[in-house]
């Protein structure tokens, strides 16, 4: 072979394959994706969660033991708080997710009290009870609808285009709240009942993660994440009573 | 005696001149189309809400297809409140407002004062056609993206003032809705400028006021009540739609939230839209029903051959009724919050008003008395309206005392009242309207076995459905609710069951008056000028009458149209245009 | 066909005055303190209405029975007396009812929704809002804390739109999906509404009232027996109407001292 034919040959490879790596097709050859978690927690004094009577429900009312509780502000052992939505703001927002989030009523509840969503991500919402739900989204960007759900109706299948973060009430239900938290990105986690997250697969690179709390707002913070490694990232709120 | 527009004196021609016609025959026939279309759309809601009543959860084949709002074949909370208010639309205002009144009233009138026509034909052209508007634009509600509205035919503020944020079917659906109605009360204006008009200026030689037929009388008077209660509606639907789409504030008040947002209005009054649409609404009851009073008393002399018992009394009663309705609206308000003194002063001509109604119903019952009655199917339907009126009008004795209604208002048992008077007693008067002109009007008669089964099995249906409501009511079964949730309401299902199958198999009795109604226009005997043997002026001239009603004369009337059970030249009757002189003393 | 008229007329008659008689589908037992003079009037009108029901509607059956025409030559006869018994017996049947009635009843409304409350009366402040009553009592400072809708949240349970971190009154107000009452003791019930126009209904207290979105409206009671029953809507509201309800829970004074602490505490 020519000796300039090698070399161009060499310099495709090379131009292609860092092309490829930077795409990531030799990620496990080459990088590993990293991690990153902390802990969510909040200084001063949270409100109250106050218990939610559902006598006017003897259906839902039943199925609880003890009263469930407002879900607006839950706190975790050590001042953490769950239900806070710790999301990639900046940075690699990875690929669409196609897998359908389920949103349950059950207990005259919506379980989880916050579903978070790509945008165009199926969305599915059973109703599991025995009395009507009419789920009412209250979305300002997105289409604001609502839809009855009599007991033994099919699941409702909805999706999202743009991402916003939509407070969901039940019409026939008062208490009934939760949200949707509509997002650009698939790398997301939301924090459990210890106040932990965990954002995993993400690509070595630098982020800004944004934490969104229904009550206190939104927090955000950059991150590297090393190929392999995992970084951790806590965020406090403040906290108030009323 | 004038000839109110020359173009009447040649037969319109060409699909156009046919289709808006000025002809009131016409038109009165194309109220009674509106009103058939009117009434089986209405009655298919009525079945749908029942069915659901009865069995909550079930699927109903074809619903989820024809209806976005009911996926799935189910019919959810807000898609049953909006059957409900499409339904209660649709009959009180297309239906009980349109048949008896505009309906017949426009093909008979002017026949029987001895006219060639209305004295505004065009103007009836126009009520007519900006009713048949009105009709269009309420069932688009039936396809905006949101649905119809829910706020019943009463559309209470602020429900029905703040649009989407209030619910399901209170966006475009109540829009339309407001718009709807508003265009109706321009239709019934103008229809009872031009009955006030002809019924004083138009009678022809002889035909005094006090000679004129009953029903006549029942829709000159109608034409008075629906002047001024129109008059008010119509700048109450103005003021609603300018809070729907104008910010105004009419009837919402300050710090509203709904759908958890405050609502940018401030200073308007709730009970304010309830003064209006009641004062509205109760003298437009009796729009629904005086047609039917006055229709059974003309009907009755000649079912009985013998006159109506107290025929000046009769006028006077009607009279009376109307003038009253005008003092009784806050009737309808006892709970709303308004001032409690004033719920013991509105019930005390609410009582009263029971004391012409109760004369009126003696003296067709004392008509009965000594009478030779012809049991067809007309007279069948003007004695089902007096027993189905006798059970409504008692019932409304109850609703009309504050401290009783305080534990009936809002059940079951205001609604079976009101179904007796106007759903039934009101429809039974277009019934007998129907089975009695029929043959003037198209020239052939009706099957009276047919006719027959219709009557025993609807009135038989009609208590079955409406009497039970009563018993309902007084357990605090609650109305305009899509299901019984509710711990002691539970119990009463199974009665809401037995109701819903008297429903269906009233309902389906009317397909043999449907068929009835097809078969006879083309295959009924051949009709007579005067086949009941009747006095007034209709009966003198052909079945159906000449373009001009009369053949090119004008007819001259010696007598009243109560000349019944005398010897006549024809019979025991003598006819209005008859010169023969009354007989010194009738049988007493 | 006349006569079959009449023969359904009568049974239909018969049948329909048998069940208003027999009380099958009837009014729950009353436990109000002035509930009595309600159901007094009912049964007053019930009878003479019935009285009416049944002979109109027998005497137009017989009517309709005897006088057919079988073609016979008979002449018609005339009611006798005319139009003019029909006239007299009307204004005074129906007079003499209407006067009796109204000026009965009249008064037992007066004593219901005219009069004030009992000036010592347990007030609770009830807000309707689409589809649920919430009770307000007004804590151990006896001082309700003033409403403001903007601040209504009901993710936090804040139905009535309290200000706590400013409005010292509002932070011992109790809140509660149930009416609890004292039995024997006069309650003064202060309704508003948040949305649009809802009702309380209680067909045990013989109790009912429309909320009116703007007003506030006192309505008063006292309840004579331990219940459990419900207070529902009787106004359209919504498409939750159907599902509006509360219970309404007379107690002992004692049981609901202990309510009271039960939910304070919470």
């Amino acid at each position: 072979m020519h000796k300039s034919s090698f070399s161009v040959l060499a310099i495709v490879v090379l131009v292609s394959s860092a092309a490829s790596i930077r795409a990531g097709r030799f990620t496990a050859s080459l990088v590993a994706p990293g991690t990153v978690e902390g802990t969510i927690s909040y200084t001063g004094t949270p409100p109250k969660m106050k218990p939610i009577d559902m006598a006017k429900e003897p259906s839902c009312a039943k199925q609880h033991a003890t009263p469930v509780m407002t879900e607006s502000v839950v706190t975790g052992p050590s001042n953490t708080l769950e239900y806070v939505v710790v999301y990639v703001s900046a940075g690699d927002q990875g690929g669409p997710a196609s897998q359908p989030v389920r949103y349950d009523q059950k207990g005259c509840e919506y379980i989880p009290h916050v579903a978070v969503m790509g945008v165009n991500q199926p969305l599915e919402i059973y109703n599991n009870d025995q009395t009507s739900h009419n789920i009412h989204p209250m979305a300002r960007v997105n289409s604001e609808w609502n839809k009855s759900q009599p007991p033994g109706s099919p699941a409702i299948k909805t999706t999202y285009d743009k991402p916003e973060f939509i407070p969901v009430k039940c019409n026939v239900h008062p208490w009934m709240h939760g949200y949707f938290a509509v997002l650009s990105t698939s790398r997301y986690s939301v924090s459990d009942g210890n106040g932990k997250f965990s954002l995993k697969g993400l690509p070595p690179g630098k982020y800004t993660l944004t934490a969104w709390q229904e009550k206190f707002g939104t927090q955000t913070q950059d991150v590297t994440v090393s190929s392999g490694g995992t970084a951790k990232v806590n965020f406090t709120f403040k906290a108030t009573p009323y | 005696m004038n000839s109110p527009d020359s173009s009447h004196t040649a037969r319109p021609a060409g699909i156009w001149r046919k289709v808006f016609s000025l002809d009131h025959k016409v038109i009165g026939r194309q109220y009674l189309d509106l009103s058939l279309v009117a009434v089986t759309t209405g009655m298919i809601l009525s079945w749908l809400m029942r069915l659901h009543l009865a069995w909550p959860t079930r699927y109903i084949p074809f619903l989820g297809a024809i209806s976005r709002e009911a996926t799935g074949g189910i019919i959810t909370p807000e898609y049953y409140l909006s059957l409900m208010t499409m339904h209660g639309t649709i009959m009180v205002f297309f239906v009980l407002t349109t048949a008896p009144f505009a309906g017949f009233g426009n093909f008979i009138l002017p026949i029987q004062i001895g006219a060639e026509d209305m004295a505004f034909p065009r103007f009836n052209m126009m009520s007519f056609w900006v009713t048949f508007v009105a009709f269009i634009v309420l069932v688009a509600a039936f396809f905006v993206p949101e649905g119809p509205p829910l706020s019943g035919w009463t559309a209470y503020a602020p429900l029905s003032a703040v649009g989407k944020d209030a619910g399901p079917g209170q966006g475009w659906g109540q829009t339309l809705w407001v718009i709807s109605i508003g265009i109706f009360c321009i239709g019934q204006l103008l229809g009872s400028l031009n009955f006030i008009a002809t019924t004083l200026d138009l009678r022809t030689k002889g035909m005094t006021l006090a000679r004129m037929p009953f029903s006549t009388w029942a829709w000159f008077i109608t034409a008075v009540i629906g002047l001024i209660a129109f008059s008010v509606l119509l700048p109450a639907c103005v003021l609603l739609l300018l809070d729907r789409v104008a910010g105004t504030s009419f009837f919402i008040p300050a710090g509203l939230v709904i759908s958890d947002r405050l609502q940018p209005h401030a200073g308007g009054s709730p009970l304010l839209w309830q003064h209006l649409f009641w004062f509205f609404g109760h003298p437009e009851v009796y729009i629904a029903i005086l047609p039917g009073f006055g229709i059974v008393s003309h009907v009755l002399p000649a079912v009985t051959r013998k006159p109506l018992l107290g025929p000046r009394v009769f006028i006077v009663c009607m009279a009376a009724i109307a003038f009253l309705s005008y003092t009784v609206w806050g009737h309808h308000m006892f709970m709303s919050g308004m001032n409690p003194f004033s719920a013991t002063v509105f019930s005390v001509p609410t009582l009263i008003i029971t004391i012409p109604a109760a004369i009126t119903t003696l003296l067709w019952i004392g008509t009965l008395y000594g009478a030779k009655m012809r049991f067809n199917t007309a007279a069948l339907f003007c004695l089902g309206f007096i027993s189905v009126f006798v059970s409504g009008g008692i019932s409304g004795f109850f609703l009309a005392q504050p401290a009783i209604d305080s534990y009936l208002h809002g059940t079951y048992f205001v609604v079976g009242h009101f179904h007796f008077v106007m759903g039934v007693a009101s429809m039974f008067g277009i019934f007998v309207g129907v089975y009695f002109w029929f043959p003037k009007m198209f020239g052939r008669m009706m099957n009276e076995t047919l006719g027959k089964w219709h009557f025993i099995l609807t009135f038989i249906g009609v208590y079955c459905i409406f009497m039970p409501m009563h018993w309902l009511g007084l357990a605090g079964n609650v109305r305009r609710y899509s299901a019984f949730t509710v711990d002691y309401m539970k119990g009463s299902i199974p009665l809401h069951r037995f109701i819903t199958v008297a429903a269906l198999f009233t309902g389906a009795a009317q397909l043999i008056f449907f068929y009835n109604l097809f078969r006879s226009r083309f295959r009924g005997e051949i009709a007579p000028a005067n086949p009941w043997q009747a006095t007034s002026l209709e009966w003198t001239t052909s079945s159906p009458p000449p373009h001009d009603n009369f053949g090119g004369h004008h007819p001259v009337v010696y007598h009243g149209p109560n000349e019944y059970g005398v010897a006549g030249k024809d019979g025991d009757y003598i006819m209005q245009n008859s010169p023969e002189p009354e007989p010194v003393a009738a049988a007493s | 066909m006349g006569k079959v008229f009449a023969i359904v007329v009568t049974i239909i008659t018969i049948v329909s005055t048998a069940i208003f008689v027999s009380h099958h589908w009837w009014m729950p037992p009353d436990v109000s303190l002035l509930g009595a003079g309600i159901d007094h009037q009912l049964s007053e009108t019930m009878v003479t209405s019935g009285i009416l029901f049944v002979v109109a509607q027998l005497v137009l059956a017989f009517f309709v029975w005897r006088f057919a025409d079988n073609n016979d030559q008979r002449k018609i006869k005339i009611f006798p007396g005319g139009a003019t018994p029909m006239v007299v017996g009307a204004i005074i049947l129906v007079g003499a009812e209407i006067l009796a009635l109204t000026l009965v009843g009249s008064k037992i409304w007066a004593s219901i929704y005219v009069a004030s409350a009992d000036p010592n009366s347990l007030k609770i402040d009830v807000q309707a809002e689409q589809f649920a009553y919430y009770f307000r009592y007004a804590g151990p400072d006896g001082k309700f804390g003033a409403l403001h809708p903007e601040l209504i949240d009901e993710s936090s349970g804040n139905f009535f739109g309290l200000d706590p971190a400013n409005d010292t009154a509002a932070r011992d107000d109790i809140v509660a999906a149930t009416l609890a009452v004292p039995v024997n003791t006069p309650i003064l019930l202060e309704l508003h509404a948040k949305d649009v126009s809802h009702a309380f209904y209680a067909p045990e207290l013989r109790l009912q009232q429309d909320f009116v979105p703007g007003l506030v409206i006192p309505i008063h009671f006292t309840a004579t027996r331990l219940i459990k029953s419900e207070i529902v809507c009787t106004q359209l509201c919504g498409l939750g109407h159907y599902n509006m309800r509360a219970y309404l829970e007379v107690m002992s004074a004692d049981d609901f001292k202990k309510w009271l602490n039960e939910q304070s505490g919470q």
